[in-house]
């Protein structure tokens, strides 16, 4: 939409003031998350920046709330959690997950619209409603403050995700290539792992990718199913921030700003790559 | 028809069919199962103690069938006193009338004090009659009212809960009325879901329709780089992102020193932004824009440009043509964003929690606090159905308007 040159003053003013609200508005989206980068180098123990850090004098940052998180055994103990939890859900949802993609994307599924619905519905329900029932069904068969609990809790929230995302790259899958595969005489996992999968990876890894960040950045079931043995990296800054502010979560906010942007990137990579794919296989 | 085997064609189709279809169950399996155990009977279990009322029937037997030919007038006869005499020995030895303790608090304040206090002075009782003793015991069992909500308490189901959650109440003579002023907060409450949902919602169309326009309109090149600015916040943790809104609004924090330094404000005259309802939806505005712009921008990519300008050749102005032409055309983008928008903010607990103070919290604060700190499950459990319920016919709003299968994520 770039300006054309018969344009009148209003339409230049318009084109401008359009471009420079929606600025705004981009800022609105970014400067958040960008504010806290440099206060996380804060040497005192403020929330805001002193007059040190404006001026750029090199005492006015430091590591220390990064040291502080390093040297802290809940933190540390919070972010093994996290890991443990999200890298066992998301294997546990991604292969879960595919599988169902599969199914639902043949012709002549019976009941899709049902079985797509109740597949859907732990990112449907909100959280505080999943968590509570959740909450009473697994206290009542022992699972409830276990690791396995969690993981279980979070494959389910993380599943329709991979559903989502795989059934998507699943669309103009080309079946004649199964049947040609067929034809030549391979067996169905061989079909699956030879000529499927190949197709679907970047799918499947952009969903097992949603499902890790979901299981990494959940605090609803956390905070009802947990024990203080598997407080994860969220739960430990929802307690923080409830009970007193330190620049230490600014540094494990700054580090999973870090995570995040690196999650970002991956997933842009595979979807672009995903299109490429598709872009050769005849429609 | 018939196949090299010999077998009639339809029979074959039929039989091929069929195993297609089984196939595709037996991958589906799999995870149908995991979900509904993990899941779906979980909430539902969740939902039936909405309407579970098993601890008056489970804990006062005898009770519960004295009061059953009682009339409901005056006080009930001896053998209800014996009766209830009689359970309270047997719920003290089982620990079980602390239950009963709680669930009458919830109807009437201060029951918890009477019930645990006669159990203790009753047990004492060897024999009748045991009308004087209880009431010796607490004169509150010379109250009729208290008899009859023991007899309306006595089904195993009660719509109770449900009332409550409406800011209703049984009557002591089991009509249906009014909550007393100072305890109607539930109904309020909702709509301040509702009416701070909408407003989001509004919000986050009036500030990702532009952004969505400007991108689907520029050069792709440009407008992926513009692309990464939404994703990034859509990827960050929520943790982090409501850590940030503290960070900025809080009155030492960042935006109310810049005020103060633009002079807008006097240094101790700071406007409180965050622990109120400003901080919940400058917070959720900002986590909840990505959900609109995308779907938007998914729409607005398909319309062709020539659109405008043949409504321009066509003598329309910029403004008209892009009000009768352009945004007709983005409204199913809108519905879609708006009901996904709506949907995660009815529900939001996590970000109203940090930065919510008392006027900025939803119902599912509320719910949250009869989990863990009212203990009032019951109550929780149908306040969780309510928003449940709304939540599902939005969903098959959604899936009509835009498809389920339609959602694009990133």
């Amino acid at each position: 939409m770039a300006l054309p040159s018969y344009a009148g003053p209003g339409e230049i003013a318009w084109y401008y003031g359009y471009r420079f609200v929606c600025g705004l508005i981009f800022l609105f989206l970014i400067v958040p998350i960008l504010v806290i980068i440099p206060l996380s180098f804060n040497s005192v123990p403020f929330f805001t920046f002193t007059p040190e850090m404006l001026s750029f004098d090199p005492a006015g940052y430091s590591l220390r709330w990064y040291k502080d998180f390093l040297n802290n055994p809940q933190w540390i103990h919070s972010l093994q959690n996290s890991f443990i939890i999200a890298i066992a859900s998301t294997i546990l949802s991604t292969v879960l997950g595919t599988l169902a993609a599969l199914g639902l994307s043949r012709p002549y599924t019976p009941y899709k619209a049902v079985i797509m619905g109740a597949l859907i519905s732990p990112m449907i329900v909100p959280l505080i409603i999943s968590a509570t029932g959740m909450f009473f069904f697994y206290t009542n068969v022992g699972l409830a403050q276990t690791h396995l609990g969690i993981i279980l809790a979070h494959t389910a929230l993380g599943t329709p995700f991979v559903v989502i995302t795989v059934t998507a790259t699943l669309v103009g899958f080309d079946q004649s290539l199964i049947r040609a595969a067929q034809n030549l005489g391979a067996s169905p996992p061989t079909v699956f792992f030879k000529v499927i999968m190949p197709l679907i990876l970047p799918g499947v890894i952009s969903g097992g990718l949603f499902a890790f960040i979901t299981s990494f950045d959940e605090v609803v079931v956390v905070l009802f199913l947990a024990d203080f043995d598997q407080r994860t990296i969220p739960l430990q800054m929802f307690s923080g921030l409830r009970e007193q502010i330190s620049p230490t979560i600014l540094a494990v906010a700054t580090i999973l700003v870090t995570i995040s942007i690196l999650l970002l990137t991956s997933v842009e990579l595979l979807r672009r790559r995903s299109e490429r794919l598709r872009g050769m296989t005849p429609q | 028809m018939r196949t090299a085997d010999g077998m009639p064609l339809k029979v074959s189709i039929a039989r091929a069919m069929r195993r297609n279809k089984l196939m595709a169950l037996a991958l589906i399996a799999p995870l149908f199962f995991f979900i509904l155990f993990s899941f779906l009977i979980p909430i539902f279990d969740m939902s039936l103690r909405s309407i579970d009322n098993s601890v008056i029937p489970d804990v006062l037997p005898k009770t519960v069938a004295a009061l059953a030919e009682w009339d409901g007038e005056d006080l009930p006869p001896e053998d209800a006193f014996a009766a209830l005499a009689a359970d309270m020995k047997a719920g003290r030895e089982s620990r079980d009338i602390g239950k009963v303790a709680t669930r009458l608090n919830y109807e009437l304040s201060g029951m918890r004090g009477t019930v645990m206090g006669s159990a203790r002075k009753i047990a004492k009782v060897e024999e009748g009659p045991y009308k004087e003793a209880m009431i010796k015991a607490d004169k509150d069992w010379s109250d009729p009212a208290v008899w009859q909500l023991l007899k309306r308490l006595s089904s195993p189901y009660t719509m109770g809960y449900y009332l409550n959650a409406i800011d209703m109440r049984f009557s002591p003579d089991g009509a249906i009325e009014a909550q007393p002023d100072f305890r109607q907060i539930y109904i309020d409450l909702f709509l301040r879901t509702f009416w701070m949902s909408i407003l989001i919602t509004g919000l986050t169309i009036l500030l990702g329709y532009p952004i969505a326009h400007l991108m689907a309109t520029m050069p792709l090149r440009y407008s992926n780089l513009l692309m990464i600015l939404v994703l990034l916040p859509f990827w960050t943790s929520l943790l982090v992102r409501t850590t940030a809104w503290i960070v900025m609004l809080q009155s030492e924090g960042v935006l109310n020193d810049i005020l103060v330094a633009l002079g807008l404000f006097s240094d101790d005259a700071r406007p409180q932004l965050v622990y109120n309802k400003i901080g919940t939806i400058v917070a959720m505005t900002h986590i909840l824009l990505p959900f609109m712009v995308l779907p938007l921008y998914s729409v607005m990519k398909t319309i062709p440009p020539s659109y405008m300008r043949a409504a321009r050749s066509l003598g329309a102005n910029q403004a008209t043509a892009f009000i009768r032409v352009y945004v007709p055309q983005t409204l199913s983008g809108i519905g879609a964003g708006s009901i996904l928008v709506f949907i995660l903010a009815i529900g939001y607990y996590i970000t109203p929690a940090l930065v919510g103070g008392t006027s900025g919290t939803l119902i599912s604060n509320q719910i949250a606090y009869h989990m863990q700190q009212s203990l009032n499950w019951g109550l929780a459990a149908a306040l969780g159905v309510i928003l449940l319920a709304t939540v599902i016919a939005l969903y098959f709003l959604y899936n009509r308007v835009v498809g389920i299968d339609k959602m694009k994520l990133g």
